[in-house]
């Protein structure tokens, strides 16, 4: 069970969380016209890094905040964690 | 004859005063206080205790703690029935009852040691070769004639009668083992000040130091463990868990440790748990777990009263137990001596075996001083005796160490064998620290780490008194600096231990000449080195494929006493070094757990929690049968006298079409929505139009995923200008809220608004049914209930005895029908007071069986329609998809697959014969004759008695479904083998234009 870092609410274990999914993926602006590829690649495709990945975590048995986390998917390391509208320290 | 096997001197940890009594096998015997089922059963004599698992031979002990493979019994009677249970890490309790397992009808004759007389059919690989073929054989010839002869124990079918419970602890460093080095850190790492954890699996700490003759300071080793014990006692910032085994390390640091509480005791307290699971946290774990020494693999190497020789020395020293009166010590290194020197306190002359040419270590010149004869350059080739070690076939070794000489058949009744000792590194290898091989011990020792993990002592591969100390204090003291500012170093106590010359690299002796006895190298998966040979032989090279081959290491005791000598015999034959073959991983558990620690105290009811609404007990009361929603108990029917479920259903159902039926909905979904941004949040949420909604008015709202799926549906209405109160379905009531967060937390930050759960803050009664306008009129006189005072979709705000009741006239049953929302504290006295006036109307309750019926026979949809894989066209609500505005999903729709014609879509289906029930899950094929597989055309989504046609109903989703309307298709069940011929209708079976609820 990881041990996560809340940004609103500090160290709490992994079961208060769920995950989020790639925090780097932008959803394409409302009423923008869009390329079927461009929005199946939004919808559907995920990179799948082995190492540093960017993603979301809701605290949901918490704040109910959703924040960023900087994760080694292959060691769980977990290297910084931020507010959405914060950038990680590194 | 009873504990004839006890030793001479009682300086061990068993008191002779209190004797206890147990069976075994249905015969009685005692044992004292302090002793293990193993050690009681020794000093009866007895080694016999089980067959092993594939071949069914009689084993006996070999080893005395965690290592042991063999010594697995079937501990107590009845439903506190438990197998599997390791005999040596059993402490005896008055009345305790274990019997072999593995074996019929007996231990001594059991039918199934036919398998050891056909060994030479069930080589590695056995299972996967002799079973492979024909296909069909699988399921009901293979399977269960395995699942038969691979007995092990049996699980009790009974409920689990006793109580666990789970803890969770934090320290700053937790000290795993309490030998030397553990002792050691602990003492460091505590005075220093910071918060400790020590845990020792045993029922005593000291582990190595309550069996070695050593000196620290000026105390022994024991007297040097007790009186560190007690220091750690005395100290607040230390936490002592003895009977504790650290049997997982996770990630993060988390580890888990499960401590035996009572079952050692007698008559424990009805609240006292059975076993504790512990969640321990730690900022840094000492891995101070020791080492288990290896076995030698030679001919029939398994009888009982064959054991290690560490194992024959602690039963001497801690539990004054004799493993036997004429022992053969048989060892490639020093420490087997400490055993015969044991022996020899007893009067007892032991034979020994070294294979090495010499050794000058202090122990061997001390047993050499005492006059014992030792034979160097020899080992055992074979043993004899069925049921017990009776001789040994011994001999010298040639010059090469591959071929006995001169062999010889010398008796004796135990055999102690030490091929030198391999470091426990399972918790840092789980930790995830790739280990290295130490080729100065020949084992692995742990590496380079991945968390905050050190391992020290022993299971560092530091095998001397002195570098264990050494370690111990250091690492305590450094990793404590990382919590304390206090800089308290404690100084390493000197210490006294014989010096011990280098061990010999051979673990595995020749074979007797013409002879081919098993050399074994798992004893609890029956693995031996023949079929090692055998695995390379056919090709498998990755230590991984013949560890999988052979099943080696593969049991419960996941190879403690045989992986590394497995690795090293692998090593031999591709004449390749051991880290070059490499290998396997261990994973948690160390040692096996019983289930019933890792549910803990979340059995039964305890299982979730459980959300009751506050009209709950007036459900109870009138004899509702609950339906679990969730976590919510929501009433499904309400049923009087003799009726069966069916009745209760179609006469609750077709009062709410004739009358008026009250429905307990307070476990929908309710979300608080309020800020400036508000209605162009809801407007991109929703797939329908939100901007101009009224104040004081609702709308039916549907939402989709990204992917255009759709994911919920309710009302929501707008209270005020900037403030909405929204429904969902009592399912997605969470994830909405979720989703919504995430939308305005990740997506659109520069949004305005805040939205709160409110579900447990309002009550929800609906109120439907052509007399339901007549009712609440009565009851609330002075509001214009009209249907121009309050128009289908609209809502007014009221009181009524001093409480604010909000009146919604909204309905999923398709009548005409309103929703009182009180605050959730009123909700049982609004409830009763509807009750009450509804008398004169005949108003009854309804449960979820009459809603379904009531919502499938409009054609509204529930769950079972919008299950992830439906976009607003399969279900019909295209007609609630803008196509002015953009919202969450709405690219999604407009691609190909999603636009096709010919999707599966909503439809009603009618039995022809009006009257078989179709089965939900049923489907939809055109002809029901021809050969499989059959076309689909789709599935039943739903289904009920109509009351309103006296017939049955479905929706179901099928191919093309406008255009097969009025067609007669199949609505086959494989499940219940029938085929059920049914006509296709619309899926708005009552009332198609929707004018009852706008009456
Ligand atoms: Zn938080």
């Amino acid at each position: 069970m990881l041990e996560i870092k809340c940004p609103y609410c500090g160290k709490r274990s992994q079961n208060e969380f769920s995950y989020g999914g790639d925090a780097t993926v932008k959803r394409p602006t409302l009423g923008e016209e869009i390329s079927t590829e461009d929005w199946d690649n939004f919808v559907y495709f995920r990179d799948n890094p082995r190492g540093k990945h960017t993603e979301l975590w809701h605290h949901v048995s918490g704040c109910r905040q959703w924040f960023k986390a900087s994760r080694d998917t292959a060691t769980h390391e977990i290297f910084d964690t931020c507010k959405m509208n914060e950038a990680f320290n590194e | 004859m009873s504990n004839a096997y006890r030793t001479k001197n009682s300086t061990g940890l068993i008191n002779k005063n209190k004797k206890i009594n147990f069976s075994f096998n249905g015969h009685t015997y005692h044992g004292y206080e302090g002793d293990t089922l193993a050690s009681a059963l020794i000093s009866n004599g007895i080694h016999l205790i089980g067959r092993s698992f594939k071949y069914h031979r009689p084993r006996g002990f070999l080893g005395v703690g965690v290592e042991e493979p063999n010594a697995m019994v079937q501990l107590h009677e009845g439903n506190k029935s438990e197998p599997n249970i390791i005999a040596t890490e059993v402490e005896l309790v008055e009345g305790l009852k274990a019997k072999s397992q593995n074996c019929w009808p007996s231990v001594q004759f059991d039918i199934g040691e036919v398998n050891n007389l056909l060994n030479r059919f069930f080589p590695a690989g056995f299972y996967y070769k002799t079973f492979m073929w024909p296909k069909s054989f699988w399921m009901k010839i293979y399977e269960p004639f395995i699942r038969k002869a691979a007995g092990m124990g049996v699980a009790p079918l009974q409920p689990d009668p006793d109580r666990y419970e789970h803890n969770y602890e934090h320290c700053d460093v937790l000290v795993v083992g309490s030998g030397p080095s553990g002792l050691a850190s602990a003492l460091a790492a505590a005075k220093n000040g910071a918060r400790v954890i020590l845990a020792e699996d045993k029922a005593n700490f000291g582990g190595s130091l309550l069996t070695d003759e050593v000196t620290i300071g000026n105390m022994s080793g024991k007297e040097w463990a007790n009186d560190t014990v007690a220091q750690l006692k005395s100290l607040p910032n230390v936490i002592l868990k003895k009977r504790s085994q650290v049997f997982g390390y996770y990630d993060h640091n988390m580890t888990v440790m499960i401590e035996r509480v009572s079952d050692h005791q007698e008559n424990p307290s009805k609240y006292t748990p059975r076993q504790r699971l512990y969640y321990i946290r730690a900022g840094e774990v000492i891995v101070s777990t020791g080492s288990i020494e290896r076995p030698i693999s030679f001919g029939n190497n398994d009888r009982p009263g064959i054991l290690l020789a560490s194992a024959a020395k602690e039963y001497m020293t801690v539990y004054e137990t004799l493993v036997g009166k004429k022992p053969i010590i048989f060892t490639n290194n020093d420490t087997a001596y400490s055993t015969a020197l044991e022996f020899l306190k007893n009067d007892i002359t032991p034979v020994i075996l070294d294979t090495r040419n010499n050794s000058n270590g202090e122990l061997v010149k001390e047993v050499k001083q005492k006059g014992v004869n030792i034979r160097f350059n020899s080992g055992i080739a074979d043993t004899k005796g069925h049921l017990k070690i009776k001789s040994a076939v011994i001999g010298e070794l040639d010059k090469d160490k591959e071929n006995f000489t001169n062999l010889e058949n010398i008796d004796c009744d135990c055999i102690c064998m030490s091929g030198g000792w391999t470091p426990t590194v399972h918790l840092s290898s789980q930790a995830g620290n790739k280990l290295k091989f130490n080729e100065e011990i020949d084992a692995f020792v742990p590496d380079k780490k991945r968390q905050r993990e050190s391992a020290v002592g022993a299971a560092n591969g530091s095998f001397t008194l002195n570098q264990s100390l050494a370690e111990g204090f250091q690492v305590g003291f450094d990793l404590s600096n990382k919590f304390t500012d206090n800089n308290i170093e404690t100084n390493t106590p000197n210490s006294k231990e014989p010096k011990y010359e280098k061990h010999e690299r051979l673990w595995c002796m020749p074979l007797p000449q013409g002879k081919k006895p098993k050399r074994f190298i798992d004893f609890q998966n029956d693995v031996a080195v023949s079929d090692v040979e055998l695995a390379i032989r056919e090709g498998f090279r990755s230590i991984e494929h013949v560890k999988r081959y052979t099943t080696l290491g593969m049991a419960g005791d996941q190879g403690k006493t045989s992986n590394l000598n497995g690795l090293q015999y692998v090593s031999n034959i591709e004449k390749k070094i051991v880290p070059e073959v490499g290998h396997t991983t261990f994973r948690p558990p160390y040692t096996p757990v019983t289930i019933g620690a890792i549910v803990g105290r979340e059995v039964g009811s305890h299982y979730l929690p459980t959300r009751k609404s506050p009209i709950h007990n007036w459900h109870e009361e009138n004899n509702a049968v609950f339906v679990a929603a969730g976590l919510w108990q929501r009433p499904r029917y309400y049923p009087k006298e003799s009726e069966n479920m069916n009745d209760a259903v179609n006469r609750e159902a077709a009062n709410v079409r004739t009358n008026v039926g009250i429905c307990d909905v307070t476990t929908l979904g309710k979300i608080d929505i309020k800020g400036p941004d508000a209605p162009e949040f809801l407007n991109r949420v929703y797939t329908n139009a939100w901007l101009k909604l009224p104040v004081g008015k609702a709308r039916y709202g549907v939402m989709l995923r990204e992917d255009g799926m759709v994911f919920d549906d309710g009302t929501t209405s707008r209270l005020s200008e900037n403030h909405f109160h929204m429904t969902t379905t009592t399912a997605q009531a969470a994830n909405v809220l979720s989703h919504l967060e995430y939308y305005l937390q990740v997506v659109w930050p520069e949004l305005d608004v805040n939205v709160l759960s409110t579900t447990e803050q309002w009550s929800g009664i609906a109120v439907a049914g052509p007399k339901s306008r007549e009712l609440l009129s009565k009851l609330f006189p002075n509001i214009d209930l009209s249907n121009e005072g309050l128009p289908f979709m609209g809502l007014v705000d009221t009181n009524i005895d001093g409480i604010f009741a909000r009146i919604y006239r909204i309905s999923f049953s398709g009548e005409l029908a309103y929703e009182v929302n009180v605050e959730s504290n009123f909700g049982l006295h609004m409830w009763k007071k509807i009750m009450d006036v509804g008398k004169s109307f005949n108003i009854e309750p309804y449960g979820t069986e009459a809603l379904s019926t009531l919502r499938i026979e409009m054609g509204h949809v529930a769950g079972a329609e919008l299950d992830g894989r439906a976009v607003p066209f399969d279900v019909g609500l295209n007609g609630m998809v803008s196509k002015k505005k953009d919202f969450i999903g709405k690219r999604s729709l407009s691609k190909e697959a999603f636009t096709s014609e010919d999707r599966q879509t909503i439809v009603g289906l009618v039995p022809l014969d009006k009257r078989t029930k179709i089965p939900e899950g049923s489907h939809i094929v055109e002809n029901d004759k021809v050969a499989s597989p059959v076309p689909k055309l789709g599935h039943v989504s739903s289904s009920c008695w109509s009351v309103e046609y006296n017939n049955p109903f479905s929706i179901a989703i099928i191919k093309d479904g406008k255009n097969k309307i009025g067609k007669n298709l199949f609505a086959v069940s494989p499940l219940k083998d029938i085929s059920i011929p049914v006509e296709v209708v619309s899926s708005h079976y009552v009332d198609p234009d929707g004018e009852r609820v706008r009456s």
